[in-house]
């Protein structure tokens, strides 16, 4: 099933065309009315005119998080206020919030885009989609929400946090989708266990996980335990909210919605293009926001392209999940490491929970790394040879992976913190 | 169908036209809206071979006709119907018509071409009526029909409508888009249509696009551009404040 199939089927060509015509028609427009990129042209020479092909936006310069942070309030808005209908401000994970706007006409077009991606992984008007996302400045609840009634499914604003009532809502109300952050998904499923509820008394069928970085064994946890087919969705407020890409029920790669996004993957170093396939950081430039234009933004998402191609027919490009967040990066005694690689040892272990924490330390001028992972109720009450077997195992695969030595602790199942929003698994305890 | 990649035209020191790119699907309407001055005639002549273009790409069928002279450019399938309903007003209606087809005319054609004639006198009746009548004698809206008509005979694949409202009377408009409106969904005719009433093109087009001293600020569906708000301010004489 599609949305609007027009689109998300259309051929490279066509797509092309239509991706320059838009990309151009956003630069005149951000170089009219956003002093910003006005000026950004400016240092560089070049106006918009200059633009003639997709390859040609390489030559203009990136947007960064600071850049939205300097032109707080509203300097990026490219129309005045009172064309704006909604006002949206980044959840803030990490830093100072940046505030995005939307016209009517963006407000429709994110509709789609999220209707599309509902649409994509499975949900369509008969269901009952409950979203569990934070309404509120936050873009996941409302972005969620508009789409789900676009597609004409019925819509459970639950909102985020309250792990009973929801469970409740989602049994009384028969919700056939949910919607959250895959941490939360998991202490829902953890939750609905331990209540006892059998899984006959709830209709889910499908899942839609977005908001933070999720591995394919915590996907196939999450299937297994709330009997459902749960799919990977990605947005950032900066360039919209949700519905810049999502998966398909192949479940291999998210498709972006390219007619209105355009993007790039680049070495977050030399900020050249990775070779194709290769992991680097992802850069999205808007090509129909009408009230908050991004150019060229630096998501700090690190992923790849994969190949293209898809059985499900669509043509938009797809990448692959979500690997970790360039500010993620933890330099350990030199060496780079990305949590997302500690978590992909850990998911290959028999006998450990999808439930880690990473603790650094700095003992004098070394770096320390302490990774705690609850292990599954049946080895934990095993032997001591066991356990430490277990440890000695995930320490030489950490070594392997990434070049350094870490401590490994195990602890008991449910011992760690359980997130309602976006997990928080890295303790940098060290002062630099 | 038609494809415009990054056009550039100049009047001496002029520049009409910076980098613009537009496209029109099979069987599409497309309006182009803006302005005096914004560039959207230069667009239509540039694509019909009229001016020369400084730079750029106009592709029909996906073949490049950007350095044709306007009569092949015809004869491929693009026709131009300019603004301003040039008839030639001492012809008959029905021999302005017959000079659409004059470069396919031969002895061996005459029939099918009078075949077509009829045709357009079943898509514009009024003027199956005056067929023997001097063109000048016809009204403003009358000789703009005859004026797309005559296009019509160059078997086009793609019709160029520049201005097609100007002039005339709001009944006489609404009647002139009709019969556009009909023309695709008769006869399966892809158009691309300049208009300074963005009310009335944009109530026939499926998509359109916004020029801006020779810039394409805006493009979307129709939907979307009568949203719009500066679209709504600037062409559609509706007051922002509702």
């Amino acid at each position: 099933m599609y949305w609007e199939p027009d689109f998300e089927c259309m051929a490279r060509e066509e797509l092309e065309q239509l991706q320059l015509e838009r990309l151009q028609s956003t630069l005149n427009r951000v170089y009219a009315h956003v002093p910003f990129y006005r000026k950004a042209f400016d240092a560089i020479g070049m106006t918009p005119e200059d633009i003639r092909s997709l390859s040609d936006l390489a030559k203009l310069p990136f947007t960064t998080k600071n850049d939205l942070r300097d032109s707080y309030p509203y300097g990026l808005f490219a129309v005045p206020l009172r064309e704006v209908v909604r006002i949206h401000a980044s959840s803030g994970t990490t830093g100072t919030s940046t505030v995005v706007g939307y016209t009517r006409n963006d407000i429709k077009i994110w509709s789609n885009c999220v209707g599309r991606i509902l649409t994509m992984g499975g949900a369509g008007k008969e269901d009952v989609i409950q979203i569990a996302f934070g309404y509120g400045l936050f873009t996941g609840g409302f972005g969620l929400h508009y789409g789900a009634e676009r597609i004409g499914a019925s819509v459970i604003p639950v909102s985020s946090g309250n792990t009973a009532r929801q469970i409740k809502i989602m049994r009384d109300f028969k919700s056939t989708a949910f919607v959250s952050t895959p941490s939360y998904a998991m202490l829902i499923a953890d939750t609905i266990r331990e209540m006892g509820i059998p899984r006959a008394e709830l209709s889910l069928k499908y899942g839609f996980f977005g908001g933070e970085p999720w591995s394919e064994r915590m996907r196939q946890e999450i299937q297994e335990k709330l009997g459902i087919i749960a799919t990977d969705n990605y947005g950032l407020s900066e360039v919209m909210g949700p519905g810049v890409a999502g998966e398909c029920l192949e479940r291999n790669g998210q498709h972006f919605n390219e007619d209105h996004f355009l993007v790039e993957v680049i070495d977050p170093e030399t900020l050249k293009p990775v070779a194709p396939g290769e992991t680097g950081e992802l850069v999205i430039t808007t090509l129909t926001k009408e009230a908050f234009p991004m150019i060229r933004y630096r998501t700090r998402d690190l992923t790849r392209f994969m190949p293209d191609g898809c059985p499900c027919g669509r043509t938009g490009r797809k990448m692959a999940r979500i690997s970790g967040r360039t500010d993620d990066m933890l330099i350990i005694r030199g060496v780079n490491v990305f949590p997302s690689q500690i978590e992909a040892v850990l998911f290959e272990m028999e006998g450990t929970e999808p439930h880690y924490q990473i603790v650094v330390d700095r003992k004098g001028a070394m770096d320390e790394v302490t990774v705690r992972v609850e292990v599954s109720e049946a080895i934990f009450f095993d032997q001591m040879r066991r356990q430490k077997e277990m440890v000695e195992k995930i320490q030489k695969r950490i070594a392997h992976e990434l070049g350094i030595s870490a401590d490994v602790k195990l602890v008991e199942p449910k011992s760690l913190e359980r997130f309602e929003g976006k997990a928080t698994r890295v303790i940098d305890n060290r002062k630099l | 169908m038609l494809r415009v990649k990054n056009l550039q035209v100049h009047y001496g020191m002029i520049h009409a036209l910076r980098s613009v790119s537009v496209h029109v699907k099979e069987k599409e309407i497309v309006a182009l809206i803006g302005g005096n001055g914004a560039g959207k005639t230069s667009l239509l002549t540039a694509v019909s071979g009229l001016i020369r273009t400084t730079s750029g790409e106009v592709a029909l069928d996906g073949s490049d006709v950007t350095k044709e002279k306007a009569d092949r450019i015809v004869r491929k399938g693009i026709a131009h119907v300019p603004e301003g309903r040039h008839v030639f007003k001492p012809l008959s209606v029905e021999d302005n018509l017959l000079l659409g087809a004059y470069h396919r005319f031969t002895w061996r054609t005459a029939s099918v071409i009078r075949g077509e004639i009829e045709r357009v006198y079943a898509l514009f009746p009024v003027l199956g009526e005056r067929r023997k009548q001097p063109a000048g004698t016809l009204s403003g809206g009358e000789q703009q029909m005859l004026v797309i008509g005559r296009a019509l005979l160059s078997h086009p694949k793609v019709l160029l409508l520049d201005e097609p409202s100007m002039g005339l009377a709001p009944k006489v408009i609404r009647e002139i888009f009709e019969h556009v409106a009909r023309l695709r969904a008769e006869r399966g005719m892809t158009i691309l249509l300049v208009e300074q009433n963005a009310r009335a093109a944009l109530s026939i087009a499926d998509r359109g696009y916004v020029l801006e001293t020779g810039r394409v600020v805006l493009q979307g569906s129709s939907e979307e551009l009568l949203a719009n708000r500066d679209v709504q301010r600037a062409y559609l004489g509706r007051d922002a404040e509702r």
